[in-house]
């Protein structure tokens, strides 16, 4: 595989990455069991859409790409590379917090990567990104340390949460057919570098919440070629329905 | 074509444009402006926004450029500078003296990294006390986090350090 279609590939994973769990964390707008938590979700959507947005113009600015909002609404479920854990519904309060614990350090490991990364518009992004990820990390572990010291069931429930999240999570490190070339190329150090940096990142946080860290024996592959679940084409549908009554359309 | 007065001129018009959010402090003392340039075209400004997914982004662009085209009279091309990112120590000592008496709490100077102490230690921009709490890392903007003042018993806001 050439090295210009391998960077596509991982730029498109990634910020259909963002968009899809910058939609999941917008659906919580209004409704967060406190009002703290409903603005920090909200917030936390219009950073995930907007690095998604970086990402696409990217695409487009370097590699000929279709303008991001097309991009972003007009394609099928097929043509996405998210993985399946951003396309689960927020479910309850506890699976949505644990998602965006696992998640947001997953994304810090990355960005960090990126920001000594060859391929130069990377660099820029990762500078900019890396700082404020800083504030969503801080969110996600005062969150979960808090819920966790809460008592038994409080507890328990984060437990079940991350049990039900973990394999899903490894989904997000699906490495791609080029990994040898990128990471020799020093475009990023490769999925397998990474999990193994965002398990150093999440065990002190895990183990300060007195929580159990399941084992990786069966991550959830599949978003990377295109495979989804049916929650993805659901999300699609309703986030792009007002912009597919008029494509054209300027706001 | 360019000229020291020309340049002058425009970095008077940009001193009232004024951030949408926070209409207390002008582009200049956010530390938006990058670059300034003017030839035979007109004026040629640069800026960067405070947080990636700014939202106000493509309306300040806009106040720039009318502003700009209306003082000096000549056309005005606003871009996003991608070669530099904003960070909070861009913000003038003026333009946290404002904050302050606006009642947002401006970001400590940081050495390069964001240290927790820096986001969780923050003095209480009505009381002045130091007795408050974080309340949470997001407000009502994406550049501002929620605390509380145990002194004065006040929510109060503060505008985010940023690396």
């Amino acid at each position: 595989m050439q090295l210009q279609q391998a960077i596509q590939e991982l730029i498109t994973k990634m910020a259909d990455d963002e968009l899809v769990i910058g939609h999941r964390n917008s659906e919580w707008t209004g409704l967060g069991p406190v009002m703290e938590e409903d603005i920090a979700f909200s917030s936390m959507a219009q950073d995930k859409i907007g690095h998604a947005l970086a990402l696409y113009r990217i695409l487009e600015e370097h590699f000929g790409g279709t303008h991001p909002d097309q991009f972003a609404f007009l394609r099928n479920a097929k043509d996405f590379r998210c993985c399946h854990f951003v396309e689960m519904p927020i479910g309850s309060y506890d699976f949505s917090l644990m998602r965006h614990f696992l998640f947001d350090h997953a994304e810090t490991v990355r960005y960090q990567a990126l920001a000594q990364s060859k391929f130069a518009p990377f660099q820029h992004l990762a500078g900019k990104v890396k700082g404020e990820l800083k504030y969503h990390t801080l969110h996600a572990d005062a969150w979960i340390i808090q819920l966790c010291t809460a008592g038994e069931d409080s507890r328990w429930r984060m437990q079940a949460a991350l049990d039900n999240c973990f394999q899903l999570a490894g989904g997000l490190f699906e490495p791609g057919p080029a990994e040898d070339l990128l990471i020799a190329e020093q475009i990023y150090p490769g999925e397998a570098a990474l999990y193994k940096q965002w398990l150093s990142h999440i065990s002190p946080v895990i183990g300060k919440a007195g929580l159990v860290l399941p084992e990786m024996t069966s991550p959830v592959y599949g978003g990377r070629t295109g495979q989804h679940t049916p929650y993805l084409q659901q999300l699609l549908n309703e986030m792009g329905e007002v912009f597919r009554l008029d494509p054209e359309a300027t706001w | 074509m360019q000229t020291i007065t020309t340049l002058q001129a425009v970095y008077q018009s940009l001193e009232h444009v004024m951030d949408p959010e926070i209409p207390v402090l002008s582009v200049l003392e956010l530390g938006m402006i990058t670059d300034v340039k003017v030839d035979i075209e007109g004026v040629h400004i640069k800026m960067i926004p405070t947080f990636a997914a700014c939202p106000a982004i493509d309306l300040i662009k806009e106040n720039i450029k009318n502003a700009v085209e209306r003082d000096l009279q000549m056309p005005a091309f606003v871009s996003v500078d991608k070669e530099v990112n904003w960070n909070s120590n861009r913000l003038t000592a003026e333009a946290k003296e404002k904050l302050r008496d606006f009642g947002i709490a401006p970001p400590g100077r940081h050495g390069g990294e964001v240290n927790l102490d820096m986001l969780i230690k923050v003095t209480c921009p009505h009381c002045g006390s130091e007795n408050t709490y974080l309340r949470s890392p997001f407000g009502s903007t994406l550049c501002r986090a929620l605390h509380f003042c145990r002194q004065c018993g006040m929510m109060f806001e503060q505008f985010k350090p940023l690396s």
